[in-house]
């Protein structure tokens, strides 16, 4: 292991890490503490400009209450949900698929349609924006939930599929080969065979999706305009102008927004990080 | 029940049955690749297509050939935005130093490790707004614990989003604070698989601390400094979220990058120009080219390897 493993220094390192990290900790989520002071405080200490005293009552319910009850939260929470869970369900359906096919077969054109999956991955949103845009317009979908959707599993498709295509690379080929000689039919390799064995990647993928798309708030600009289907990102701007200044509030608000996916991350921990490293590192 | 079916269609499944190797593929292919082809690989070609037209997204297109491209190199704001997008390139590359350096002071077994692993890697689960929001107070110049901190110090407030000089700096590092959690996660995983035996064999032959780093453990982590490096300068060169959300381009657009700049071109109250901001795109596209060449090229060569 490096660096040296603690228990092999001398006793005054060992005492001065222990202390040290917990300091580290602090200092490296200090502005996110703030916020969450913030948000449980009540409006006179922002009048008072009592900004970083201790909080004269503590009024976390009540901020957080008004946040569900006093704004459209509720509703911004509620698209983030009608967005982020179909497209989830809907890329890594496809790429199951695309993953299979690109991991399994040998055909000339393989490699290329690969690649085209991993580098539409990486392209800059900006050159999609107005095509995509007009697309959703023409189709009917322009500030829709299903438009967003739509847009979101084609785009996460790319890299999902690179992701699963990597994934079942690694899995036993003798397996398949096995089932072929046996005669069993390619799609009841995919389905009884092969899918079982990608359940961590299914996972690992899901949780990474959903943070991915909740989070995303450049097209929920670009696709959504209103209430009815904006998510929680783009919401909580309007939340904002409605409670311009009340600090307590907005604070209050971005924790709310930003909490489903580190629920979902701590829950889900060990997919999650499987999936962020691409694979690529073990 | 199975067998008896495909007795009574042995008839009409021959062919099937005979070729299905070959066409299996394709329809395994075929949803996922319609579905990428309509929306993202043709919209690359009809941005191309739609930077040669004036267009305002409603009347009429104009072809003006590259009459966009020529306004584009008298524009003040391209050279600011493509000037603040080489800033975010070389600063935010900051992250991989500075993630190596957190995995190494992390990657320790005491008790609680895993908790502290997480909560450092707490600030990329979260959205870049709220992590606008969060830097945006933290910098305010009446309240933020920024100037707080100074004012300990006996430091003047400085008002970092609201100063030409010093916007792009500051929002580049509410950047860093998530990008930084990622490529620290990414050593992490790669530090446990560093081969125990090597170090031990460098702790023999003498190697300690910086020595050991570079020569044994930063080899065995090429492939984690790779995806670190794809990463961060895709995202760098992706930023748009917290310079929409921290400072809307201001001021004065001191703070612009092409992906905001392209989009307040095309689709803000300034202006419905989207033939302008395709031609803007492009360039954006173009730079990004090259990154994705050079990772589609070590791919390649990774799998002719195998």
């Amino acid at each position: 292991m490096f660096p040296t493993p603690i228990e092999r220094t001398p006793r005054s390192w060992q005492i001065t890490y222990q202390s040290l990290l917990p300091v580290v900790l602090i200092l490296w989520l200090l502005p996110l503490i703030g916020v969450a002071i913030f948000s449980i405080k009540p409006a006179a200490d922002f009048t008072t400009a009592n900004y970083w005293g201790w909080p004269s009552s503590f009024e976390g319910f009540a901020n957080y209450a008004l946040v569900f009850t006093g704004s459209d939260m509720p509703r911004y929470l509620l698209n983030s949900v009608l967005i982020t869970v179909p497209t989830v369900i809907g890329a890594v359906a496809l790429s199951c698929m695309t993953g299979f096919a690109l991991g399994i077969y040998k055909f000339r054109s393989n490699i290329w349609i690969f690649f085209m999956f991993v580098a539409g991955n990486f392209v800059p949103f900006q050159i999609l924006m107005v095509p995509v845009r007009e697309l959703t317009l023409n189709l009917g979908l322009y500030n829709t939930i299903p438009g967003l959707v739509l847009f979101h599993i084609a785009f996460q498709t790319g890299f999902c599929t690179l992701f699963m295509r990597n994934f079942i690379r690694a899995l036993p080929f003798e397996l398949i080969e096995a089932a072929r000689v046996e005669g069993v039919a390619e799609w009841r390799i995919f389905w009884f065979i092969v899918l079982p064995l990608m359940k961590p990647a299914i996972a690992a993928l899901s949780v990474l999706i959903f943070t991915f798309i909740w989070n995303d708030y450049f097209w929920a600009v670009v696709l959504t305009q209103g209430v009815e289907s904006q998510p929680v990102t783009a919401g909580i701007t309007s939340f904002n102008a409605q409670y311009r200044a009340a600090y307590h509030l907005m604070s209050a608000g971005s924790i709310v927004a930003a909490l489903p996916p580190v629920l979902m991350f701590f829950l889900m921990q060990r997919h999650f990080i499987a999936g962020l490293t691409l694979g690529a590192v073990k | 029940m199975a067998r008896t079916l495909t007795a009574v269609n042995a008839g009409t499944e021959s062919w099937w049955h005979k070729n299905q190797q070959k066409l299996a593929p394709w329809l395994f292919l075929a949803p996922g690749v319609l579905f990428f082809l309509f929306y993202v690989i043709f919209p690359i070609f009809q941005s191309f297509n739609l930077s040669l037209y004036e267009w305002d997204g409603l009347g009429e297109a104009r072809y003006v050939g590259l009459y966009n491209y020529e306004e584009l190199y008298w524009d003040e704001a391209f050279y600011t935005s493509l000037k603040n997008n080489l800033i975010w390139l070389v600063l935010y590359l900051g992250a991989i130093p500075a993630g190596l350096f957190i995995a190494l002071f992390l990657n320790q077994t005491v008790t609680g490790i895993r908790l502290y692993k997480s909560l450092f890697f707490f600030p990329f689960v979260i959205s870049q707004v709220v992590v606008g929001l969060v830097f945006t107070w933290f910098y305010d110049p009446t309240f933020g614990l920024l100037n707080v901190v100074l004012g300990t110090f006996g430091l003047p407030p400085i008002n970092v989003l609201g100063d030409e000089n010093y916007v792009t700096v500051g929002i580049i590092i509410a950047g860093l604070w998530p990008q930084t959690a990622y490529c620290m996660i990414l050593y992490l995983t790669g530090l446990n698989a560093v081969d125990p035996e090597q170090i031990e064999a460098g702790r023999l032959d003498g190697a300690k601390g910086w020595r050991m780093l570079w020569h044994i453990i930063l080899p065995q982590l090429r492939p984690a400094t790779f995806i670190a490096f794809v990463v961060t300068i895709i995202g760098a060169l992706r930023s748009f979220d917290l310079i929409s959300i921290m400072t809307n381009g201001g001021p004065f657009g001191a703070s612009r990058v092409l992906s905001f700049y392209m989009f307040e071109v095309a689709l803000s109250e300034y202006g419905f120009r989207m033939g302008y901001g395709a031609a803007i795109a492009v360039v954006l596209f173009l730079i990004m080219l090259v990154i994705i060449a050079y990772f589609l090229w070590s791919m390649f060569q990774e799998e002719r390897a195998r």
